[in-house]
């Protein structure tokens, strides 16, 4: 069914019974051209992507859980491409750009709100910073706009202005970026992908690889065998874990990060801030409530929860840059598994093996790469070539010296 | 992961004291090893879930490297070694 408000008025008057599933979940067949391991926002997008823009339609995606209970539906939900090197900045805009057209192409309703991301600016060092970062952004044309310190008081007053050691001094504004609604992305996706034949196969864990040489024959899993001519691997936070089925070692660590939300409260915050004397970034939820995280906890963890060391440390920051803040009531605290790669950005690529193909390191900006992650790691395995916005997202360029540095932070995860 | 730990030196400890490095199961490549050991001690990593060894530093106590005993998969801290007993033992 294609969605529309004269869907819904129909629906209304047949009392709301019309409606049905928009996936199926079928049992897994004995064979599949493309196998997708991991069902998250970026398999799903994959799925979708193969099936819609590559002419890839007997794909199956496998899931563990159910669709949506992973990251995907655990994030501080941001979308933004204000990065600064070359191998990244055309990357997200990309993904930025399918955000912008993502609700009509898949005919869902994923709640894109295009309000703003504030980088906020503190010292003459990070106004330069910015400055730069403003100006790599629109000579790759992407928005980018210096707000001074009058203009970050005048849009956003609820900060504190008084600080004598942190002030203010202006701030970095990408006024494209903002929020999804992160469960409706993998709904979406999900709706999309299956409306090309694509099989969600949920509960269904990935149990091993049956490899004859240098070529995938096909997966175990937890519903049996599963024969595949290429093999996705896409399980972000468990990657390595699947990798290894395979045979193969990945430059990446599991990291814990934590999310927190508050009670509901009035329209406060119609933007994204982060803070920039302090790792805090908060945006305010359709529903009310202030959603807001940092740092991740800085030790290699698949347990997700975290320490409350950094649960204080994200409170400090937070009650430093909106001093209201001390006097709302958090509701929820969560943590999620990351893949942090070694130097901060993500890996779509072939692997030494023939059909294997792998997504992974998304350490903690996963979220706003899905579209283009889908796209680009579609094109990978659709054509054998990677995508023209996606060369520099290669697995060897750790050994071959190639590294895309974005933090410029160092060598191992928890320094980024 | 547990709040406190049992540094040998300084006892039951508050963890935000410990800096953490990273694997201490990663043997360091002699410096005149070949390119692959490097980019393999450097880059590579077993990241299992399950009982794992780590190097962690006393930051905010007596400074000591050690070598803690953990469980990435649920978080229990098993052991706590000095560094040099630890490596001595093996």
């Amino acid at each position: 069914m294609r969605y529309s408000a004269f869907q819904i008025f129909k629906n209304a008057l047949g009392g709301n019974t019309g409606w049905k599933p928009v996936w199926r979940e079928p049992e897994p067949k004995p064979k599949y051209d493309v196998v997708i391991a991991g069902g998250g926002g970026h398999g799903l997008a994959t799925a979708y992507y193969l099936a819609h823009e590559f002419g890839v339609r007997n794909i199956c995606v496998l899931e563990k859980s159910y669709i949506g209970s992973g990251n995907v539906g655990r994030n501080t939900t941001i979308i933004r491409s204000n990065y600064l090197l070359e191998g990244n900045t055309p990357f997200y805009e990309l993904s930025l750009k399918l955000w912008e057209g993502l609700e009509q192409d898949f005919n869902f309703n994923a709640m894109v709100s295009q309000r703003g991301v504030v980088n906020l600016v503190h010292t003459d060092g990070q106004r330069d910073a910015a400055r730069r970062r403003g100006n790599a952004m629109r000579m790759h044309g992407v928005d980018a706009e210096y707000l001074d310190a009058q203009a970050v008081r005048d849009m956003l007053p609820f900060l504190d202005y008084r600080n004598a050691r942190f002030p203010i001094k202006g701030g970095l504004i990408q006024r494209r970026g903002g929020t999804v609604r992160h469960d409706a992305v993998a709904w979406g996706f999900a709706r999309g992908a299956d409306s090309y034949g694509v099989d969600i196969i949920q509960n269904c864990a990935m149990t091993g690889v049956r490899r004859d040489g240098n070529r995938i024959v096909g997966v175990e899993t937890s519903k049996g065998f599963i024969e595949c001519g290429k093999l996705a691997l896409c399980a972000a936070g468990h990657s390595s874990h699947v990798a290894e089925m395979a045979g193969l070692k990945l430059p990446i660590e599991s990291h814990v990060l934590q999310a927190f939300v508050s009670e509901g409260l009035k329209p406060f915050i119609d933007t994204v801030v982060t803070y920039g004397a302090g790792h805090f970034y908060i945006s305010q939820s359709d529903k009310g409530g202030l959603v807001f995280g940092g740092d991740i906890d800085g030790y290699n963890s698949y347990a997700r929860r975290g320490n409350l060391a950094t649960v204080e440390h994200v409170m400090e920051a937070g009650v430093a840059m909106i001093p209201a803040l001390s006097r709302i009531k958090v509701l929820r605290s969560w943590g999620g598994i990351m893949d942090m790669s070694m130097d901060g950005t993500p890996i779509i690529d072939k692997t030494p093996l023939d059909n294997l193909y792998v997504n992974a390191g998304w350490c903690y900006g996963g979220f706003k790469a899905t579209p283009a992650s889908g796209w680009c790691y579609a094109h990978l395995i659709a054509k054998d070539a990677p995508h023209p916005v996606a060369t520099r997202l290669r697995l060897d360029r750790f050994r071959r010296g190639y590294l895309v540095d974005e933090r410029g932070a160092g060598a191992q995860p928890n320094l980024h | 992961m547990a709040s406190l730990i049992q540094c040998p030196h300084c006892g039951a400890r508050p963890k935000e004291e410990f800096s953490i490095k990273g694997s201490a199961e990663a043997e360091r490549p002699a410096p005149d090893a070949a390119e692959d050991a490097w980019f393999e001690y450097v880059y590579q990593r077993d990241n299992p879930i399950g009982r794992i060894e780590e190097y962690w530093q006393h930051t905010s106590g007596c400074r000591r490297w050690l070598v803690v005993e953990r469980d990435s998969g649920v978080h229990t801290v098993y052991r706590v070694l000095d560094a040099t007993a630890a490596r001595s033992s093996e």
